[in-house]
């Protein structure tokens, strides 16, 4: 009998090229995403050098980090618009595809990848881009790259990795109505803080999680980079192999049915162990929304503020000070107090269809509060025609947000989405890093159904008493 | 990359944890092409009042801290995004070692592909160099084959580091051409696995 392996340690050995002892193990990579911010020294590396792109038919490309979100062919920024061209021209010139600004299936790299049905159960992907966890929620090795190894993957398919070690983050139990996987990455990283998953592969598991839709698990995973971890998995089940039948890139036919066999048993073994554990029960977790500058300073809906001195090391007490400093925030304020001037629902983290829609039933019928400026950014054309479809898009527009093309808009503000300094933003996005929303800006990281209901009353509310009332 | 042996230079200290890569480079300046001159953009917001004065306050623009070449923070230093603009700008601006107790693991690989030494130590030993870099002439050593850190007051700390990156980094070598080494290997993977997009 083989020992009880984690998919983690099976996806690793399906991908050891070469392995000498005192080195790092060399890895295939099976899928290589490229968007315009990291790439361009990489393909200039290459020029210099002579050197090809060893599989351009294994990299995909796409523009999403610098697009207008309106009028985006009309770009005005020469800096931005420079790297545009330079992608367009360097997968010309590597013969690389790549879903440009006129392609209906352009979108952020980390919503495409899966909605195309590239990125699959067991594969090694890989993108200069931290939030390439994302595509772990199909049992995939996904993890972000420099551009250095941006470069490297480019030119050999491979990288020299140490396996890092595994982490299982066990989430027992059953969500509350009105709590999102939003909300339970949100309430991990609280309570484990923003560094515990340095140095490990998590591998999320338990009732929660399984009992999550694919978009979902693409939220939790796409967040372990903010638990400190270089990539976040989830074994695949019938629910991933549904969600990927019928994706263009997927096989197709009897080839499918091939693949799901060799997927199922990728799956994490009975009895396999992990290097830690630890766990969260999901029936206790209320919506989540972030005080502070990292995604780890967070407090419930029925919270306050806390006080710097609640923190127990120097270190804490002192980033919590800056932070509230930063922020504008009182400590002892009700969390749900704080008013927003902007709302952000888009993004890698929260832009797929299932968000759109938790968004408008908190919406619909509803006019955006006075004086706030709210915007929906879909994270792919795909997704917005399925939303205007759907009928979404007018439920937004009809109240008041502002409906937009496809890109990363405001999650970091390299187009001209920005925050202005030192007002408040409820937004769906993964950092509220000090400015990056804009110079100055004041992110609060909550689901789109915390997004929607602040858009609407102009502060945080808690969603589950809105859903009670919409019972009655 | 530039082969690092040995160095010897002035500290400065930024005693905050959970410096994240938006600091370290702000978005803003991600869009040039070029890996060169992200050092003037180097803790921008920080580091720069509105109107593009510098900010008196901030810890490196301090009159002791200049033509500082190794830089000590604390910990989880260069979390967040995985841009390599992060060690670029520390590189263009003049560092040549950053210490600290943690790392994010992106950005600490990095690093050691530019030649940009990421030295993990104690938080103790963190504290003190904290504690000594405030001093306008407080220097350290380096020394990347011993693998330790010493200042002239008897203050001496190892570091850990991988035994190949170790070697790379020593030598200076481009990690593409020794990779082609194992040409042989990649392509009886691709033989054997047939990875396609499908
Ligand atoms: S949406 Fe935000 S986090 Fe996601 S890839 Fe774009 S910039 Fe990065």
């Amino acid at each position: 009998m083989l020992k009880p392996r984690t998919i983690i340690e099976k996806i690793w050995e399906n991908h050891v090229v070469y392995r000498e002892e005192g080195k790092p193990d060399l890895l295939y990579i099976d899928l290589h995403l490229i968007h315009e911010v990291t790439s361009p020294q990489a393909f200039e590396g290459l020029r210099q050098k002579g050197r090809k792109v060893r599989r351009p038919d294994l990299t995909f490309a796409t523009m999403d980090h610098n697009v207008p979100t309106i009028n985006r062919f009309e770009i005005h920024d020469e800096v931005a618009k420079n790297q545009i061209t330079a992608l367009e021209r360097n997968c010309r010139e590597f013969s690389i595809p790549l879903a440009d600004l006129y392609s209906s299936e352009q979108g952020i790299v980390h919503v495409i990848g899966p909605e195309l049905g590239l990125t699959q159960p067991g594969k090694t992907i890989v993108c200069g881009d931290s939030h390439t966890s994302t595509h772990g929620a199909f049992g995939a090795l996904a993890f972000g790259i420099g551009t250095s190894e941006v470069e490297h993957v480019l030119a050999t398919q491979t990288l020299w990795q140490h396996r890092p070690k595994t982490l299982q983050v066990h989430v027992s139990g059953k969500l509350s109505p009105g709590v999102t996987a939003k909300d339970v990455i949100l309430a991990i990283i609280r309570k484990y803080g923003v560094d515990f998953g340095t140095g490990h592969i998590i591998e999320f598991t338990g009732e929660a999680i399984r009992n999550m839709s694919m978009e979902e698990r693409m939220t939790i995973c796409n967040m372990s980079i903010e638990a400190g971890a270089r990539a976040g998995l989830v074994s695949p089940d019938e629910v991933t192999f549904e969600y990927l039948r019928g994706r263009k890139y997927a096989p197709k036919g009897e080839e499918f049915e091939k693949a799901v066999e060799r997927w199922r048993k990728l799956a994490t073994d009975e009895g396999a162990t992990y290097d830690k554990t630890v766990e969260i029960d999901a029936s206790e977790i209320a919506p989540m929304v972030t005080w502070g500058t990292t995604p780890g300073m967070s407090v419930s809906i029925e919270e306050t503020i806390p006080y710097p001195e609640d923190f127990a090391t120097e270190t804490e007490r002192k980033a919590a000070k800056l932070a509230l400093q930063y922020m504008g925030l009182t400590p002892g304020t009700p969390i749900s107090d704080v008013k927003i001037q902007h709302v952000f629902i888009g993004s890698c983290t929260n832009s797929r269809l299932s968000d759109l829609r938790a968004a408008a039933e908190v919406v619909k019928g509803k006019k955006v509060a006075p004086g706030v400026r709210a915007l929906v950014v879909p994270g792919s054309q795909q997704v917005k025609r399925k939303a205007e479809e759907e009928g979404l898009a007018q439920i937004f527009i009809d109240a008041g947000f502002e409906w937009r093309d496809s890109g990363c808009s405001m999650c970091l503000g390299m187009n001209p989405d920005t925050v202005p300094e030192g007002e408040h933003c409820a937004s769906t996005s993964n950092r509220n890093f000090e400015g990056r929303q804009g110079k100055g800006a004041r992110t609060h990281l909550v689901s789109p159904k915390m997004a929607a209901a602040a858009a609407i009353y102009g502060r945080f509310v808690d969603v589950r008493k809105l859903e009670k009332e919409a019972v009655r | 990359m530039q082969p690092f042996t040995i160095h010897k230079g002035k500290v400065a200290g930024l005693d905050r944890a959970n410096i994240d890569t938006d600091q370290i480079i702000p978005k803003q300046f991600l869009k040039r092409i070029e890996r060169t001159g992200f050092g003037k953009f180097l803790f921008y917001d920080w580091r720069y009042l509105d109107g593009g004065k510098p900010n008196p306050d901030f810890e490196l623009n301090r009159p002791e801290n200049q033509g500082a070449t190794i830089l000590v923070a604390n910990e989880n230093f260069g979390c967040g995004s995985s841009r390599e603009h992060a060690p670029w700008a520390l590189q263009d601006y003049g560092f040549k070692a950053i210490i600290a107790p943690s790392f994010a693991d992106i950005f600490y690989n990095n690093c050691l592909k530019n030649g940009l030494l990421p030295i993990k130590l104690s938080k103790e030993d963190v504290n003190y160099l904290l504690k000594e870099s405030l001093s306008a002439d407080y220097e350290l050593t380096i020394s990347l084959e011993e693998q330790v850190v010493y200042d002239e007051k008897g203050f001496r700390a190892s570091f850990y580091i991988d035994p190949y990156r170790k070697q790379l980094m020593l030598k200076g070598w481009d990690e593409i051409d020794l990779t082609f080494v194992y040409e042989k290997h990649i392509a009886a993977y691709e033989e054997k696995n047939n990875p396609i997009r499908c």
